[in-house]
């Protein structure tokens, strides 16, 4: 179906996008062929939307440029891309549920008669459409009649009738049953036949090797690389996806066994989020958290320091029961934490750098009793050093630093309380080379001073440097744990991929 | 601390400033103040007098808001705690008796919206309008639908009496002012209630009691109301539930966005808030002092209002900036925070 | 010795009406009242029960709490009932076409209270009115009569802006004063018919004008001026000899003032509309004349002359 001899419908080389704070991509090529199921790969924050919306013209790119048909463009934004011939459907259908099929399908560009809305031709004309892609519908009802699946069907025939060189589904199968993904794959496979080439960008790697004829993964806002499907298994997918070679750190074989058993959960779970599962964390000890996205790493680390609190199992730090109902409480017991989504639940942007870094420690002390100037200075003089934070005054507001400074500010403000465990997720997602190994090199070194850190990553290169043990997901289950000499990124695809073959 | 806080009313000094001259080409006397009677006298210290609910309502207004909340009950609460008091010395009580129940009375009413707020999780402008709706109809019960009148000299000095020479209500609010300021920058309250309403996930995640900070803020704007309501009850000897704090709220709101504080949370500054107050009630006295016909009060209202917030604006401060950065190196100290703008809008 | 004051003010506010009864004996009149916003519709409701007592007619009283479709479903029920008649009190002006309708279809008469509708007036009987241009002309009068044309300058405290009673107020005041020159309006601003926004302009018209420069103070209602009074003390000057206060209502608070020598004069907004309006069902009943549709109440001057503390304690006792 695909012709990778003729020349590219779609060009795009040297994508780069920069936020303040962070890179987004950098120096990203993309390549696609008419009639070809593209699928775009990569954890989150790798850059596979911020990718989408370069090419769709609703971000404007800071470097490359984009071909369609052989022709540069510039699309200013998502309707001038359709206009263009580059359609995109998202998860979330963006359809009015309040019209009819009809309407959507036709909506900004109707049939008309003597300027006035033909309605009987649009009915008539949107019942063929949706006939050609198989579905037997009554275009005269109100959308929202009609399940999800259909609904997205009309947002493809509504992406595809009007421009028809290039169609970007953003998982688009998230919501959907078995019976309706067929449908839509049936769709995309008529859509490939009339030679569009369609991105499909999920999660889920069963119906990658279904329906993709090429794969392009990013891992951190960088290409990792373009494969045709029929070349590569899904091990080699996920080790694309989270990495295998970090050139500059390798496993240190010289670790000092961990100490005294500090927490330990048993049958430990939250249901509908975490499967139960056990964990012994001793002093001087890294856990790895490793698996693919919605695994269960960033669960584990909510129910441990009790964002959302466990419904099942029990709790005992240094052998006595506790709970961890909320992060207030968890603080108070000496934990700390980073969260995976810096800017959401991570940095708060308009506080100052100083006030960011006090603030868990402020927090435990209580209102009532403010650390003075004198206190607060010290200990943001200490971890701007000691973590080397750069920045032009600790007054600025935290918005202001780069994404890797922010990291460590939010280390700052965790180690600053003292914590005896450290839960950090994904503490190097979006951060420049330089910090991230300065990040690395900090777990080790707390590790080595006798705290218990908890670490969930993508990296699995990463995870591979510094853990005393790692912890596979998958499903939310805890499927398999790597201690010693076993652990090396090999063996973590196979645990992850495993599971695949078995199911 | 004290200049940090100078630099940042700045804006809201000059415009009082400004306002208090309009009055004064409005009516030359404007400035002239006398000790009769036992008391000061002047236009000068009605403004100050009668600004008295509006700045006790924008003190709590400035910490809900800064929590990216509003309370749009503080009106009622203020009617409900006029006629609280009244009915308690009507009924025979003491002043500081009617003071103390109003003042439960409207700590009460900020537990509930803090309670809908913080615990039930309803948006605030939702949660606050329920008691907004509702209050007056309670304060219309306590009164009986009329003016609950009353002679107790002790209440009635709390709005119409004097402290050497000082209208009380001028000392209530600047007290209350300097209380509650001196409170929040003392302790690391007002930090850690700019954090929560700057971004809930990451400070409840940071260890910050959010729950508790919520209800606390609605509990200070309650107590602030049921002060305000009291005074205002004095002030005329009786308790008027159908109008007494009737749309004050909006002033309340106004104060506080004159004052240069975000609706949508964040930093504060009471002070600020409080000086926005005078300026909504120095509006309010050149429009009494012009002798323009009724008819042309909310248009002159609105239009000078109109002029205070567009010259607060993000872009005309940006461009004020840049006008003075470029006429002289720009001033050493100044965090990137409160001079540029274009920063906080250029995120993605 | 309180009890026999009002008993006896009682006796002599309402004799007119007490020797009328007798064609209503034993009807049935419906009341539909907007509520208890006021003390003077407190008051309204109160005479209204005594009126009909005294006449012998049973009163089905019905309170909509501000809400016109209670006030309908009340007609409604009333018609269903089948009373003689129905009194109402309409919270709004427009609406009332279909109801009043319906009671005209079922042969009761319905005489509006206190306010007017917009509806063709072949739907209801009467309306029972105060006039209340006249009222601003009576309180003018009064001012013109006292100062004898001595040179006046007069402060005026308006109500709503744009509300009926205000413009009416105001332009009858003017009409009043229109013949006397030697009586001047100086500054004139709403004080939004609210005791504390009387007293708050009251403040500023003092230090405007100064206190010295102020002979007159006319509002549009006895709560504006109350507040002011307030303002008049607190500046150090004689409210009722320094400045002469004037206003309209004769609520209790004002005859308070006047007994106290702080007010002058106030011209009563009767809450006695029932009164006129039993009479036109009762004359209606015996004789069948129909009554002009509408009724003036009467716009009765009050000044310190009359004795105060008694009407005060007397209309206290009606629920103001």
């Amino acid at each position: 179906m695909m012709n990778t001899t003729s020349a590219p419908v779609l060009h795009a080389a040297g994508i780069s996008k920069f936020f303040p704070g962070s890179i987004a991509l950098d120096d990203v090529e993309l390549t696609l062929y008419s009639g070809e199921v593209h699928a775009l790969l990569g954890e989150n924050g790798a850059g596979k939307s911020t990718l989408i919306k370069c090419l769709t013209g609703a971000y404007r790119r800071d470097a490359g440029m984009i071909r369609l048909d052989g022709q540069e463009i510039d699309p200013r934004g998502p309707l001038d891309s359709q206009s263009l011939g580059i359609g995109t459907v998202y998860q979330e259908v963006n359809l009015l549920p309040n019209l009819t099929v009809a309407d959507n399908l036709f909506l900004g560009w109707q049939p008309t008669r003597h300027g006035l809305l033909d309605r009987k031709t649009m009915v008539r004309r949107a019942g063929e459409i949706l006939s050609g892609f198989g579905l037997e519908i009554d275009p005269s009802l109100l959308l929202s009649a009609y399940p999800i699946a259909i609904q997205q069907v009309v947002a493809i025939a509504r992406a595809v009738e009007q421009s028809g060189k290039v169609l970007i589904l953003d998982e688009p199968t998230a919501s959907l049953d078995r019976d309706e993904i067929d449908l839509l794959f049936s769709v995309v496979r008529q859509l490939t036949a009339r030679g569009i080439a369609v991105v499909f960008i999920t999660h889920f790697l069963d119906q990658v090797f279904e329906i993709a004829d090429r794969v392009t993964v990013l891992r951190n806002g960088r290409l990792v690389g373009t494969r045709q499907m029929d070349d590569v298994t899904q091990s080699d997918i996920v080790e694309m996806m989270l990495g295998r070679h970090l050139e500059t750190h390798l496993r240190r074989r010289d670790r000092s066994a961990p100490g005294k058993s500090l927490l330990k959960l048993k049958n430990f779970g939250k249901r509908g989020m975490i499967e139960p599962f056990d964990l012994d964390l001793h002093e001087g000890e890294v856990v790895g958290l490793a698996g693919l996205l919605g695994s269960g790493r960033t669960e584990t680390v909510k129910v441990i320091f009790g964002v959302t609190a466990a419904d099942q199992g029990n709790a005992e730090l240094r052998g006595k029961p506790v709970k961890m109902a909320n992060p207030r409480e968890s603080i108070a017991m000496r934990f700390g934490m980073c969260p995976e989504d810096r800017k959401t639940d991570g940095i708060v942007g308009d506080l100052s750098v100083r006030e960011n870094i006090i603030l868990s420690l402020q927090a435990r002390q209580g209102w009532h009793r403010p650390l003075t100037r004198t206190k607060i200075n010290e200990i943001v003089d200490h971890y701007v050093k000691a973590l080397d934070i750069r920045l032009a005054s600790p007054d600025m507001p935290i918005r202001l630093l780069s994404g890797g400074n922010q990291q460590k500010a939010l280390l700052a403000r965790a180690l600053a309380t003292e914590p005896e465990l450290l839960i950090l997720d994904e503490p190097t997602r979006g951060i420049d080379v330089g910090a991230h190994a300065e990040i690395i090199e900090l777990i080790e070194h707390l590790r080595a001073h006798g705290m218990a850190l908890v670490v969930a990553s993508s990296e699995m290169a990463e995870l591979v440097t510094y853990s005393n043990r790692i912890i596979v997901l998958r499903d939310r289950h805890h499927v398999r744990e790597l201690e010693g000499d076993a652990i090396n990124t090999g063996a973590i695809v196979r645990a992850i991929t495993q599971q695949e073959a078995l199911a | 601390m004290i200049s940090a806080t100078l630099k940042r009313v700045a804006p809201q000094l000059v415009i009082l400033a400004v306002v208090l001259l309009m009055n004064f080409a409005v009516f030359p006397g404007f400035f002239h103040i006398e000790f009769q009677n036992g008391r000061l006298f002047g236009n000068l210290i009605d403004v100050l007098n009668r600004g008295a609910p509006v700045a006790l309502l924008s003190i709590g207004m400035t910490l809900v808001i800064a929590t990216k909340g509003i309370d749009l009950s503080v009106g009622a609460v203020m009617a409900i705690a006029g006629a609280v008091a009244a009915a308690v010395v009507t009924g025979g009580g003491g002043w500081l008796t009617a003071l103390l129940a109003a003042i439960a009375a409207g700590l009460l009413c900020g537990a509930w919206n803090g309670i809908l707020v913080a615990i039930l999780r309803v948006q605030p402008i939702v949660a606050t309008l329920v008691l907004m709706v509702a209050g007056r109809g309670i304060a219309q019960l306590i009164t009986e639908g009329k003016i609950m009148t009353f002679l107790n000299p002790g209440l009635i000095h709390l709005g119409a009496g004097t402290v050497a020479g000082i209208p009380t209500p001028i000392l209530i609010w600047i007290a209350a002012g300097i209380i509650v300021t001196a409170i929040v920058r003392g302790t690391a309250l007002g930090m850690l209630i700019e954090s929560i309403g700057i971004n809930e996930t990451a400070s409840r995640l940071a260890g910050i009691n959010s729950r508790a900070l919520l209800i606390a803020v609605y509990l200070i704007s309650g107590l602030g109301a049921a002060i305000a309501g009291v005074i205002v009850a004095a002030d005329i000897k009786g308790a008027d539930a159908n109008n007494a704090g009737l749309w004050m709220e909006l002033d309340a709101i106004l104060a506080v966005v004159i004052g240069g504080n975000s609706l949508l949370g964040g930093r504060f500054s009471i002070v600020a808030s409080l000086i926005g107050a005078l300026i909504i009630q120095s509006v309010n006295s050149v429009i009494l002092l012009s002798g323009m016909p009724p008819e042309f009060n909310l248009v002159i209202k609105a239009l000078i209002i109109i002029v205070i917030l567009v010259i607060q604006s993000p872009r005309i401060k940006h461009t004020l900036y840049l006008l003075r950065a470029s006429a002289g190196p720009a001033p050493r100290e100044t965090t990137l925070h409160d001079t540029d703008p274009v920063a906080k809008e250029s995120r993605p | 010795m309180k009890l026999r004051t009002t008993l006896l003010a009682t006796a002599v506010l309402l004799a007119p009406f007490g020797a009328m009864a007798a064609g209503a004996q034993g009807k049935t009149v419906g009341f539909s009242q907007i509520g208890s916003e006021s003390g003077w519709r407190a008051a309204e409701t109160t005479v209204t029960k005594q009126q009909a007592e005294e006449r012998g007619i049973d009163l089905k009283f019905a309170d909509a709490q501000q809400k016109q479709e209670n006030q309908i479903k009340a007609l409604r029920g009333f018609i269903a009932q089948g009373v003689d008649a129905i009194l109402l009190a309409p919270v709004v002006a427009t609406g009332w076409d279909e109801v009043l309708e319906e009671a005209k279809d079922a042969d009761i008469p319905v005489i509006l209270l206190d306010r007017k509708v917009d509806a063709p007036d072949d739907l209801y009987m009467t309306a029972v009115t105060s006039d209340t241009v006249y009222e601003g002309e009576v309180a003018g009068k009064w001012l013109v009569d006292h100062e004898a044309g001595k040179d006046c300058r007069v402060v005026e405290l308006q109500g709503t802006t744009g509300s009926s009673p205000a413009i009416d107020r105001k332009a009858g005041f003017e009409k009043a004063i229109a013949d006397a020159p030697n009586i001047t309006i100086v500054r004139s601003q709403t004080g939004d018919f609210t005791r504390a926004q009387g007293k708050v302009v009251m403040e500023s018209f003092l230090k405007a004008e100064g206190a010295a420069n102020i002979c007159a103070l006319y509002a549009h209602n006895d709560d504006m001026a109350v507040g002011a009074i307030q303002a008049i003390k607190e500046a150090g000057v004689k409210p009722g000899e320094d400045i002469v206060v004037v206003a309209i209502d004769a609520v209790p608070d004002m005859h308070l003032a006047m007994s106290n020598g702080e007010a002058n004069a106030t011209v009563e907004l009767t809450p006695n509309m029932a009164g006129p309006a039993f009479d036109a069902l009762e004359a209606y009943w015996t004789e069948g004349t129909m009554p002009p549709k509408w009724i003036q109440t009467e716009s009765k001057l009050y000044t310190v002359a009359d004795d105060n503390k008694a009407i005060y304690d007397m209309k206290k006792s009606l629920g103001y």
